[in-house]
């Protein structure tokens, strides 16, 4: 058995270093293609993600939605859904935040209206992500299509709204909605770049999906339908119903990162409310192997990769796309390694 | 083709699944392979068919030494396997599956090879539409498609792994008169199996093997009494039947229509009683199939009402069924009735746990260990069931099914079962409809069902066209009612 431990811990290893040369060695080659001295960005990558504390915080503020988006999208792959929908559950979230903050500005105490906006975006979040399910298990439409679909509406009625009704005073701009109220800001301490409770909730989520997957129905009932649906059925689950669950359990946490965008990060709705953490939580979740314990580390690489390229532009010739680059191969590379190895396991 | 296998071993992992056989198989004649589940019978054949490599050891033909690498070399070689379930594409006609792999004669036309195919069909006296879709055809047409092929390629040794499994006893007669004529014209035939009657009725000699090892090799005629001692050591003896006087009626069908299978089910009525086993039998596809699915409620009909303790389950799902004491276990274990990756202590949770909204963890894994233990299944509550043998995984189904069941639907129970574990199956079974549940099954084979069943039901074309007690039931009056043939006596 410990022998066992030992290679497997060996073989892990093994293919981290393969995954690690492959994503590298091609994204070396891309750079030299732009006819950039590659070290020198990768430094200037480094050094602009984690070189000082304000950079780490900067990172941590993009780290904070990928987490988010992440442990909603572990349920929906436990259960063998591609949640390619994702994308439109931040946005939905963040108008519904956005909404409430406009409507409810008013209202009452600040603190009740934050709240309240974060309900309101778990819960459209959660009904898109419904929409998504019920075209999968009531209409046949692969999730796929019906989540891709729902993100083009998704980015229709974010444009709509913000050069439309939700339009600044005088004129409509791609730099969005007018600004908040500071008291409607979610709350940071002094001389904090991130809010902590953002932080806070961020490491509550994992912890509590972490829980949730290892000691809840809600878990097992995952895994058994990803892994066989009829066989489910047979030992007495509804995959369907169990489907819709785990689509508005990820849509609900898509809700939350959209609307931590809208209350800590931009503090209005703009078009690139998403900026894409969606799709790129897809990304994270894959590298991770659907494992919740690599989540935060392989969410704090990608943070720090956008974060970090965003010198590339400033320091030399390039476009900070490279993070993307980066992320794309690491990806792919994992999933050829996994393939490798799989198939080297079945040839023995 | 005269074939030598010397030292063969194949390791998977830690598992060493052919220990060092020895085999030789003169040309022109039938050889059998027998052996009991996991003796390393399909292992060995999988090594001579190129399918997998071996660890270690020697493999000659007609004196040569080769060494196969992949499925293609050792067909070039001409050797051709027949494996348990056609390897063939049923969205395509019969005669776009004979040209398929086909590496010569590229310039000859459909109908070049449609002639060809006749020829060859009449030849073995099969009857084969080439424009039938495959998809239409019974196993056994397959099957018989499937010998053709490998023929027109050249094959001059045919590995068939289980071929009567799930053919008629009339497709069986045919298959095995062609394989006599193959034999006679000096092709070579290795057949394997884990049915005595089978070798018994077709092959010159047989090899035996146990737990990776060659235990026994004899000519023809054989001993029943002393293949079996080679196979398990000491013979098995068949289970009691139940003696169990048939009670109220439990479960129901009026006049129920339904789609599926090759011919659905036709205005089906009849009833079963307390405690009753009855073997549904029929070509596949006659029927049993659906019947079984919509005593389930995994189907709804179409027209009529099934009843269960006279209420009528119009409208119910399957787990309206189930919560009412009806279980069923699907044929494909894997596929169906499992969940791979999952434990088998996280089975339990699934299946025998309150669904509470955290999962009782510890009352699951107590569970898991009586039962492994009551089961005898060779796993800890720890084990992934993908890392089952067949057999356990059939136990670990059977340790699933709640306390006294009232009905008990089976496909196919002991499918790919050697006859131990077969006869400890039915001893739990039967022991469960000792306490009053009813077992319908659909076996793979006639004899099962003459073996444990009180009453045979014979389907034919959607409609049950045979329904008898045990002791009218004689294989020949079953077989002819199968075949569609019913007599008035």
């Amino acid at each position: 058995m410990e022998r066992d431990k030992g290679t497997r811990a060996k073989s892990v290893l093994g293919q981290a270093a393969a995954i690690l040369a492959l994503a590298f060695s091609f994204t070396t080659v891309v750079v030299l293609l732009s006819g950039e001295p590659p070290w020198a960005a990768y430094r200037y990558i480094l050094e602009g993600s984690v070189g000082s504390w304000l950079k780490v915080a900067q990172v941590l503020k993009v780290w904070v939605p990928l987490v988010l988006c992440s442990c909603g999208l572990l349920y929906t792959f436990q259960i063998g859904l591609w949640n390619i929908g994702v994308e439109g559950q931040v946005i939905l979230g963040a108008i519904a935040a956005t909404a409430v903050l406009r409507w409810g500005a008013h209202w009452g105490s600040p603190t009740a209206v934050l709240l309240l906006s974060l309900l309101a975006a778990v819960g459209c979040g959660g009904l898109w992500a419904l929409a998504a399910g019920l075209l999968k298990t009531r209409g046949g439409v692969n999730e796929i299509f019906a989540g891709l679909g729902l993100n083009f509406v998704a980015v229709g009625v974010i444009l709509w709204l913000i050069f439309g009704p939700w339009k600044r005073p005088g004129i409509a701009s791609m730099s969005g909605t007018e600004p908040f109220a500071r008291e409607l800001w979610l709350p940071t301490l002094a001389g904090w770049r991130i809010s902590p409770y953002a932080l806070a909730a961020a490491v509550a989520v994992l912890a509590l999906t972490w829980w949730t997957l290892k000691y809840t129905r809600v878990g097992l009932a995952c895994r058994a339908i990803g892994r066989n649906p009829h066989a489910s059925y047979l030992l007495g689950l509804r995959p369907d119903r169990w489907m819709l669950i785990a689509m508005m359990l990820a849509g609900g946490l898509a809700g939350l990162a959209g609307a931590y965008q809208v209350v800590a990060v931009y503090h209005r709705l703009i078009p690139a409310i998403s900026s894409n953490y969606g799709y790129l939580s897809l990304l994270v979740v894959m590298l991770a192997n659907y494992r919740l314990v690599w989540i935060p580390f392989i969410a704090f690489f990608f943070a720090a990769l956008n974060v970090g390229s965003i010198q590339l532009p400033m320091m030399l010739q390039m476009d900070s796309s490279l993070a993307g680059v980066i992320q794309g191969s690491l990806v792919l590379a994992t999933l050829v390694v996994h393939g490798w190895a799989r198939k080297r396991e079945q040839a023995s | 083709m005269h074939i030598q296998l010397k030292e063969i071993h194949k390791f998977y992992g830690p598992v060493h699944a052919n220990q060092g056989i020895n085999l030789t198989v003169d040309s022109g004649t039938i050889h059998g392979i027998l052996g009991e589940n996991g003796a390393g019978k399909s292992t060995l054949m999988k090594i001579l068919s190129g399918y997998i490599q071996k660890s270690g050891g020697e493999i000659l033909l007609d004196g040569r030494p080769v060494e196969f690498r992949n499925p293609a070399m050792a067909s070039r070689m001409g050797i051709g396997m027949l494996y348990q379930d056609p390897l063939d594409f049923p969205p395509l006609t019969v005669l776009e599956n004979f040209m398929l792999g086909q590496v010569h004669g590229t310039r000859l036309s459909a109908r070049d090879w449609a002639n060809k195919l006749k020829e060859l069909a009449e030849h073995f006296d099969f009857h084969l539409d080439p424009e039938a879709p495959l998809a239409a055809l019974t196993v056994g047409e397959r099957q018989q498609l499937e010998l053709l092929r490998l023929l027109s390629l050249g094959a001059r040794l045919l590995i068939l792994d289980e071929p009567t499994t799930g053919i008629s006893p009339v497709q069986k007669e045919v298959l095995f008169q062609a394989l006599r004529k193959l034999a006679r014209e000096g092709r070579t035939v290795l057949m394997v199996s884990h049915k005595i009657e089978d070798v018994e009725a077709l092959c010159n000699r047989v090899t035996i093997l146990r737990q990776g090892r060659v235990t026994g090799e004899m000519e023809a005629p054989f001993d029943p009494e002393t293949i079996l001692a080679h196979m398990f050591g000491t013979p098995p003896s068949p289970p009691p039947k139940c003696a169990k006087e048939a009670g109220d009626q439990v479960l129901a069908f009026r006049e129920v229509s339904a789609e599926g299978g090759r011919a659905g089910l036709n205005e089906c009525t009849v009833s079963f009683q307390r405690g009753q086993v009855v073997g549904l039998a029929g070509l596949e596809g006659s029927g049993q199939g659906v019947f079984l699915r919509l005593a389930a409620g995994l189907q709804k009909p179409l027209t009529g009402t099934v009843l269960l303790d006279g209420q009528d389950m119009r409208g119910a799902d399957h787990h309206e069924f189930k919560r009412r004491g009806v279980t069923f276990l699907p044929t494909a274990r894997l596929e169906e009735g499992l969940i791979p990756g999952l434990s088998i202590t996280e089975h339990f949770a699934l299946a025998a746990c309150r669904q509470t909204f955290l999962v009782p963890w510890l009352d699951a894994l107590k569970v898991a260990r009586t039962r492994v233990e009551h089961f005898k299944i060779r796993g800890t509550p720890e084990t992934s069931v993908e890392g089952l043998s067949g057999g356990n995984q059939q136990r670990l189904l059977l340790s699933l099914i709640p306390p006294s069941p009232k009905v008990l639907l089976l496909e196919q129970p002991t499918r790919g079962l050697d006859v131990e574990s077969a006869h400890w199956m039915w001893q739990h079974l039967l022991n469960l409809c000792d306490q009053g549940t009813t077992i319908l099954f659909s076996p793979a084979e006639l004899d099962e069902i003459l073996m444990v069943a009180d009453r045979v039901l014979v389907f034919f074309n959607g409609r049950i066209v045979l329904d008898v007690t045990a002791e009218e039931a004689d294989p020949d009056r079953i077989g002819s009612a199968i075949a569609g043939r019913v007599s008035d006596e």
